[in-house]
């Protein structure tokens, strides 16, 4: 292990952000050492993590929310880890990660540990750096782990999923944006918040949305469309209840487990992918071909995995 | 009716009073050789379209302006905004710029006081007395207003969140100097909503500080009826880089948000409807900007009539207050920036403004040095009495182009501020980031054009030089943040401090109750309660905002 | 595994109270066209604000905006807050409305930069190209 690895890990154990920072940054670029930190990350810490995802359309509120359940937190003594994603700009390559600012008034807060990331396009590769900076944050003590993210792109999607709780953030005035967003809210989302609740079309929406999410309120017992508005704080208290019980339960079932199984297995094809994509790279710029992909994809595993 | 007795009718009722209250500059205009200039030019044949489109000056729809002679009876106010350092130094350069010839004082407020914090708190480090005069109590106020009598002058002040609170100091010095509130003539800009797009000074949440604003209103048109509740202002919205149409747009949709508070509040339209003022900038482009003063105008007036249902022909005026773009002004070869500042004042006039700032040649580097101010004053001087632009009423009345462009500024205005109310109004809008990413949007396409050549700005990106001199700039004194902390706590240790406690105390119960906080805040200032330990109070209650 | 230039990670940050923020969200946006990652903090921040949102989001520099003339107390601020954060090797650049005569002063004061109104988008994203790569060579954790 290099020495560099040896002062981020025990800075991460001591909750030191600047080497929280840097060994977040490592992993997401890949550099070096990063196998070691991530190898010496306390273990015991990352499994008592709750991490919760927090996604919907851009203007429903989920900055503010986010917000709010940090203030919260950070009142009854948790400490908190926020990643928050933004989309990297597919032709620079560069993003404005504009999350931060609803979240400055704990800049001054040790235990808010925040990370802004962009999703570098990268399809599903994200899951790799933001599952490692999950672990980070866990090692370095945070108790729960917001990933805040827009939930319209697939890419999202999937970062959603390394969550073990996932809440969709919706406000009255996105007809169009929700009903473009329900099929996948179905599969993915465990609560589903109304937010702005006092604004015209609130109840329509929340009574749509209770009827969707029935069968999962019957199959936990637990309130799983819930009303809140940001700005003033109201519902936040309810919601974060709601998520602990809900977290609780997924526990007791066995759910939790299955969920990070399915988190870590997810990541681990993204590594897989990522570090054969050299090799393939390599080996179709070494035999350019006009064969149909899917056959050339197959011979190429064949002959590549097979010589190695 | 026929023309002529639309004509006569105005000429024998809105002309004919007009001419009696404020009779005209002179007997007779003329050209030099003694041609006449008329008052008013008119087509040869006026038809329903002139008068739906343009009318009379002084008429509804108020194209033409908002009174019937314009600048024949009296020029616009020359009103320049300045206010630096310490309450004394303004004072002194008050009295300059009135000697000078200035008609109206307008106050500029340093960041602390704009916010709400005391010179002593630490988020005001750095900041104090650097973009306008420092004020913690009524002891500041009362150095800043020393021997300038209230009753003579008006004021504007440049201030937004704790507006109800500068104004009960206001109230209080003016009654020191034995002058009741119902003299006092002046303007506070009081605008909070483009503060949240804009601006940054916001304090509070946006339903409190509609709130305030509702309070002002309702106690001045009871007590202080001279005075402009409110200066709707469309000028920073354009600073920070949004195009002519969305000025407008965001200026009226927020003026809309503010008579809407009011009436849901419980007030008559037509008694406050006059005292809204409006607040805008003059940029480069001459011909865009004629157009858009026009247009903001027929389309307030439209709003007031049709939709709020105004009766009183004030209420339907659309007066404003006009400052040349001080983002136009260039830091390279400065002396360019009196021949941008001519330009854009020419606009602000042919515009029709009810006053006008006109910007110094070295803003781009600092606040302006006094021969710098002076300079901008004798700008408006000789566009008032040089170039006779003021003779004759809405000169560019006519012209195919002025009246196509006013038209198409007008409707797609008229069309952003529906999208507005579509997607729930301002607030909401603010709220969502709506409104912050239009302008953002359209400042960064405007840059753009700019780095890459598309747009010509002579002497930054065109027509380079070396500069070798280096101007003369005003540079503040670094003592005065300690000077003022110093005179704060100086008040403190005079004042009884049971009293404003028992005020701030008062204070908190109105603001809880919802009552109207004018009274509470005027008491609290007058036992020297300062800004900071109002706006804590206030804060308690109400909440802070946060971008 | 060869590896490739990864984005630089740049923060631009409103000290003080003042709230005109055109030219730091256009250099926002500038950054990210030219392929950083910009984290904006928004307006009205304390110097001790940026500094440790500076240091926890690992950036390679800290650029700074004030127009209200603050900048002789709010710019050095920032930088001592940043050293006191363990973070002195993060260089700091500084934009606004600035008088030639206080430039020397806040590059004696610690700052790596200064930028005056009409300077082009492009001189200001090479300085932060150039500060970022030096910071990627040497910093205090290498």
């Amino acid at each position: 292990m290099t020495t560099s690895s040896e002062i981020l890990l025990a800075g991460i154990k001591e909750h030191d952000p600047r080497a929280i920072g840097r060994a977040i940054s490592v992993v997401e670029n890949n550099g070096d050492g990063a196998a070691d930190i991530l190898t010496f990350l306390d273990q015991e810490r990352i499994s008592k993590v709750m991490v919760a995802g927090i996604t919907g359309p851009p203007g429903a509120g989920k900055s503010t929310l986010t917000s709010g359940l940090i203030t919260i937190l950070r009142n009854s003594g948790k400490r908190v880890g926020i990643i928050a994603v933004d989309p990297s700009s597919p032709i620079s390559g560069g993003a404005i990660l504009g999350d931060r600012i609803r979240m400055m008034d704990h800049a001054l807060d040790p235990d808010v540990v925040v990370r802004s990331m962009a999703t570098r396009g990268r399809l599903g590769g994200l899951c790799a750096s933001a599952g490692a900076t999950v672990r980070i944050m866990a090692a370095a003590g945070c108790e729960l782990i917001l990933i805040e993210t827009v939930g319209v792109g697939q890419s999202e999607m999937d970062i959603v999923q390394l969550a073990d709780i996932t809440v969709m953030v919706l406000a009255p005035g996105f007809g169009d944006d929700i009903q473009a967003m329900k099929a996948g809210l179905l599969e993915v989302a465990d609560f589903l918040v109304v937010n702005k609740s006092d604004q015209p079309g609130a109840s329509g929406l929340l009574m749509d949305m209770e009827q969707i999410f029935s069968a999962k309120e019957e199959e936990s017992g637990i309130a799983r469309v819930l009303e809140t508005i940001a700005s003033e704080n109201r519902g936040l208290e309810e919601l974060l209840q709601s998520m602990e019980n809900f977290s609780d339960y997924l526990a007791a079932t066995g759910q939790k487990e299955q969920r990070r199984n399915r988190a870590l297995n997810a990541e681990t094809i993204d590594w897989i992918i990522e570090m054969l994509r050299p090799r393939f790279q390599d080996a179709m710029n070494r035999s350019p071909s006009q064969k149909d992909p899917r056959i050339r994809a197959k011979e190429l595993i064949s002959k590549t995995l097979r010589v190695n | 009716m026929s023309r002529d007795k639309k004509h006569s009718d105005w000429q024998e009722n809105e002309l004919a009073a007009s001419l009696s209250r404020f009779p005209e500059r002179k007997e007779e205009f003329s050209l030099h050789g003694g041609a006449e200039i008329p008052r008013l030019a008119l087509p040869d044949t006026i038809d329903e379209d002139y008068y739906e489109h343009l009318g009379f000056p002084g008429q509804y729809p108020y194209t033409r302006g908002v009174q019937p002679t314009m600048y024949r009876a009296r020029f616009w106010t020359m009103r320049q905004y300045a206010g630096f350092s310490s309450a004394a130094e303004s004072n002194k350069r008050y009295r300059y710029l009135l000697e000078q010839g200035t008609t109206g004082l307008s106050v500029a407020f340093d960041l602390p006081t704009q916010i709400g914090y005391d010179s002593d708190d630490a988020m005001s480090l750095g900041e104090v007395g650097k973009v306008g005069v420092a004020i913690d109590t009524l002891a500041d106020m009362e150095m800043l207003f020393k021997n300038i009598p209230l009753d003579k002058i008006s004021t504007s002040m440049t201030i937004n969140s704790p507006a109800i609170i500068l104004l009960a100091m206001y109230i209080v010095v003016a009654e020191k100097q034995s002058v009741p509130a119902d003299k006092l003539r002046g303007t506070i800009q009081n605008d909070v909503l483009k503060e949240y797009v804009a601006r940054g000074t916001y304090i509070f949440p946006p339903g409190p500080s509609l709130g305030l604003i509702t309070d002002i209103f309702q106690w001045c048109s009871a007590n202080m009826p001279l005075f402009n509740t409110i200066s709707i202002s469309g000028y920073h919205i354009r600073e920070a880089g949004s195009t002519a149409t969305q000025e407008v747009a965001f200026t009226l949709a927020n003026g809309i948000t503010y008579v809407q508070t009011a009436l849901d509040a419980g007030l008559e339209l037509d008694h406050f409807a006059r005292r809204l003022a409006f607040f805008f900038n003059a940029s480069s482009n001459l011909l865009e900007e004629v157009a858009k003063f026009r247009a903001a105008r027929r389309l307030w007036a439209r709003l007031m009539k049709n939709r709020f249902e105004a009766r009183k022909p004030s209420s339907m005026m659309m007066r404003f207050h006009t400052q040349t773009a001080g983002s136009s002004l260039a830091a390279q070869q400065i002396d360019n920036n009196i021949v941008r500042v001519t330009i854009q004042a020419l606009a602000a006039v042919f515009g029709g403004t009810q006053s006008l700032h006109t910007n110094s040649r070295d803003e781009a580097l600092s606040l302006p040095t006094e021969d710098s101010v002076r300079t901008a004053l004798r700008t408006q001087q000789i566009i008032a009495h040089e170039s006779g632009v003021a003779d004759t009423v809405d000169p560019f009345a006519g012209s195919y182009y002025i009246e196509q462009l006013t038209d198409s500024i007008e409707l797609a205005a008229a069309d952003l501020i529906s999208k507005i109310e579509q997607k729930g109004g301002v607030v909401a809008c603010i709220e969502d980031g709506f409104i912050q990413r239009q302008i953002e949007q359209a400042a960064y396409d405007y840059q753009k054009e700019i780095e890459v050549g598309e747009r010509i700005i002579v002497g930054v990106n065109k027509f380079q030089i070396e500069e070798e001199d280096k101007p003369e700039l005003l540079r503040m004194n670094p003592a005065v943040e300690s000077a003022q902390i110093a005179a704060l706590q100086k008040v403190r240790d005079r004042r009884n401090n049971d009293d404003v406690q028992s005020r701030l105390t008062t204070l908190k119960i109105a603001a809880e109750s919802g009552s109207n906080l004018m009274e509470p805040i005027i008491a609290a200032v007058r036992s020297y309660a300062s800004i900071g330990e109002i706006c804590t109070v206030l804060r308690g209650v109400f909440g802070e905002y946060r971008d | 595994m060869t590896k490739e230039q990864t984005p630089f990670r740049v923060l631009i940050g409103k000290p003080g109270l003042d709230g005109h923020d055109r030219g730091a969200k256009f250099i926002a946006r500038a950054l990210r066209d030219q392929g950083f990652e910009v984290i904006y903090t928004g307006i009205r921040r304390t110097a001790a604000e940026i500094a440790a949102t500076a240091i926890q989001e690992d950036v390679d520099v800290v650029g700074l905006s004030s127009l209200s003339g603050a900048h002789l107390r709010l710019f050095p601020e920032v930088v001592n807050e940043l050293a006191s954060r363990g973070g002195s090797d993060i260089p700091v650049l500084g934009g606004g409305v600035i008088p030639e005569e206080d430039i020397a002063t806040l590059l004696e004061n610690g700052l790596s930069g200064i930028f005056t109104p009409g300077t082009p988008a492009d001189v200001i994203i090479s300085s932060f190209k150039k500060a970022s790569q030096q910071h990627r060579n040497h910093d205090n954790l290498k």
